[in-house]
């Protein structure tokens, strides 16, 4: 089912959360909204739910205007993010919760036999007489996602599903998730805060600030073509170096980048500190070594500029130079934004 | 010491032993005592009279309506405080336990002066026929007022620590209103009703303060069990007065031990396996 969003506002109070986003998710893809938090994608996320109500704009189920139906009846699956599962029943009544308020009657056999079924999807045979508090976390939210599909949702949403986990939990469970939705091909979005994790699982990234969309792209567009400096920074590790663009070139202590289509006056050049290659003498930024910080793969190295800015850079672990150390800085895959604001 | 955990195990557990001994164990020991010094049939004939089983069936019937009567008023408030934000909300918070602070003597002169047909309430009622001072409808009226606060205060904190993501989950299930209240709000609020329920009935079975004012006490009709005990009391009859207590007494401690049985059956999904 192809969902639509056209220029959603919501406002608590005072505080408005969500200022006209307008998004399309295609039949069957994986989106991920991805942002820190208080950027507005978990209401956005409850909106298409219909947990909110959205103060203006128009939700569409494919060419269905979904706005004023009801949670009940819009036919979704919702995974929160502490699993919100009914701790009086056991796993398998969680799992038949909605069937059997279903207005479609279903026989005892027929609940009994999709149970089965979504136990076995989800791998947790065996544990339909368990209650929630005697299963781990992840074991839980997958409780919760059999559940949610019990009802055969025309759209998953899933509200930082893995928030609550163990980081090699939440690894698995990722790659899990992204297997159970080729197998199934259901329309899903979710919401996270983790770009290691909207990267990993989603079709495509729906990143936001402060209410807003900031970019819309496959992970590779996001990644190798970021389209400011909020989406730079949040992707991952960056570096921010000062700069002055005139005519197209930024100058950053008096070494020149490419800096095409930017407006002249103050900006900024971003950079990966895997993207920085030392040398003991050369054209690049000169730059003295305050810290080297050994990593199981790699040492990171802290340095700072001759002009005082901070710099952090990934190197083999065999860099065999040490704090105090002199040299320059080549910069590989700069990437230049103006601060003036737009 | 492996592990010390304050204020320590010899002191706590030597108060607990004391206190409970003491102002539980011996005053109730005493009681079954003086009331074990009547023979077999001198005991069953004095429980058993046609004017101490009417006492029972007069206290039972009443407490039993009064806990009825408070199970939905006192979870309607319960839910009220908990849920909505509204204008004198905590007002009506810290007026759930007046009745605790009030002294039971007070309450019953003041219902019966509400409720006596020329009262306020009693005038009016009684243009309907309908008369409540000096009936049973009286002393259900003031085991209400005294038993309210139990149902409140034992329902309320666990309505507070309810998620609201449950709700919200069973909505995206398709749940209806009366679906989520009855299967998932209900069974998890079972357990705190059942002691707020066994709470306020065990105290209107006790309570005797805001009670005789209102009854009238009249033998057979409005004549409550401990009101008798009393009777017999001041006849300096002390083995007939323990007997009918020690009635009383088993009568509680057969509730609280069948409400413990249910309750540990409502809970047993919380034990970890």
């Amino acid at each position: 089912m192809k969902i639509r969003l056209d220029t959603i506002v919501k406002t608590f109070d005072t505080f408005r959360a969500v200022h006209g986003v307008s998004l399309e998710i295609e039949s069957g893809e994986l989106v991920a909204l991805l942002g820190p938090s208080g950027s507005g994608k978990t209401t956005i996320l409850r909106m298409v739910a219909g947990l909110e109500y959205p103060d203006e704009g128009a939700i569409f189920f494919g060419e269905e205007n979904a706005t004023d139906i009801e949670v009940r009846n819009r036919g979704v699956g919702f995974v929160f993010q502490h699993y919100a599962l009914f701790p009086h029943m056991t796993i398998g009544e969680n799992i038949a919760f909605g069937m059997k308020v279903s207005k479609t009657r279903r026989s005892t056999a027929e609940i009994a036999d999709r149970v089965a079924d979504l136990l076995r999807l989800v791998q947790l045979d065996g544990l339909k007489d368990r209650f929630p508090a005697q299963i781990s976390g992840g074991q839980r939210q997958r409780v919760a996602l059999a559940r949610a599909l019990a009802v055969d949702p025309k759209v998953l949403l899933l509200d930082e599903p893995f928030g609550a986990l163990d980081a090699n939990v939440r690894r698995d469970l990722r790659r899990w998730l992204r297997k159970i939705h080729e197998e199934l091909g259901i329309t899903t979005l979710f919401v996270t805060h983790d770009q290691a994790e909207a990267l990993d699982l989603a079709d495509r990234v729906v990143i936001l600030d402060k209410g807003r969309i900031v970019q819309t792209g496959t992970p590779e567009e996001v990644c190798r073509t970021p389209e400011n400096a909020f989406v730079m920074n949040f992707l991952g590790d960056a570096n921010r170096l000062r700069a002055t663009v005139t005519a197209g070139r930024a100058s950053v202590n008096e070494i020149l980048f490419d800096a095409a289509g930017i407006p002249d006056g103050p900006a900024e050049l971003f950079f990966r500190p895997a993207d920085v290659i030392w040398r003991e003498d050369g054209s690049g930024i000169p730059a003295v070594i305050l810290r080297v910080i050994d990593r199981p793969d790699s040492k990171r190295i802290l340095a700072v500029t001759a002009d005082g800015q901070h710099v952090e850079f990934d190197t083999a672990p065999e860099f065999p130079f040490r704090t105090t150390a002199r040299g320059t800085l080549e910069i590989l895959r700069p990437r230049v934004f103006s601060t003036t604001p737009a | 010491m492996a592990r010390r955990i304050l204020p320590g195990l010899p002191l706590t557990l030597g108060i607990t032993l004391v206190y409970v001994a003491v102002i539980v164990v011996l005053p109730l020991g005493a009681l079954i005592f003086k009331a074990a010094s009547l023979g077999p049939g001198d005991y069953w004939t004095i429980i058993s009279s046609d004017r101490a089983v009417a006492s029972y069936r007069v206290t039972l019937l009443c407490a039993a309506a009064a806990t009825a009567f408070n199970l939905v008023f006192g979870m309607a408030l319960a839910w009220v405080i908990v849920r909505y934000r509204f204008p004198g909300r905590r007002i009506v918070d810290a007026l759930v336990d007046l009745p605790f602070a009030l002294p039971t003597a007070v309450a019953g002169i003041a219902l019966t002066t509400l409720f006596a047909s020329n009262g306020w309430f009693g005038s009016a009622l009684s243009t309907l026929g309908l008369k409540v001072a000096y009936t049973p409808l009286g002393i259900i009226i003031a085991m209400a007022f005294t038993s309210l606060p139990f149902i409140v205060r034992t329902v309320q904190p666990v309505l507070e620590e309810l998620d609201g993501a449950l709700e919200e989950a069973a909505q995206t299930l398709g749940a209806s209103d009366g679906e989520i209240f009855a299967k998932v709000l209900l069974p998890q609020l079972f357990p705190a009703i059942l002691a707020g329920l066994s709470l306020s009935f065990a105290r209107s079975l006790g309570e005797f303060g805001a009670i005789i004012f209102i009854a009238g006490n009249q033998p057979y009709e409005t004549e409550i069990t401990a009101l008798l005990a009393f009777i017999r009391l001041e006849e300096y009859d002390y083995p007939a007065s323990a007997a009918i207590a020690s009635v009383m007494l088993m009568a509680a401690f057969l509730m609280l031990a069948i409400t413990n049985i249910l309750q540990t059956r409502a809970l047993r999904y919380t034990v970890k396996g």
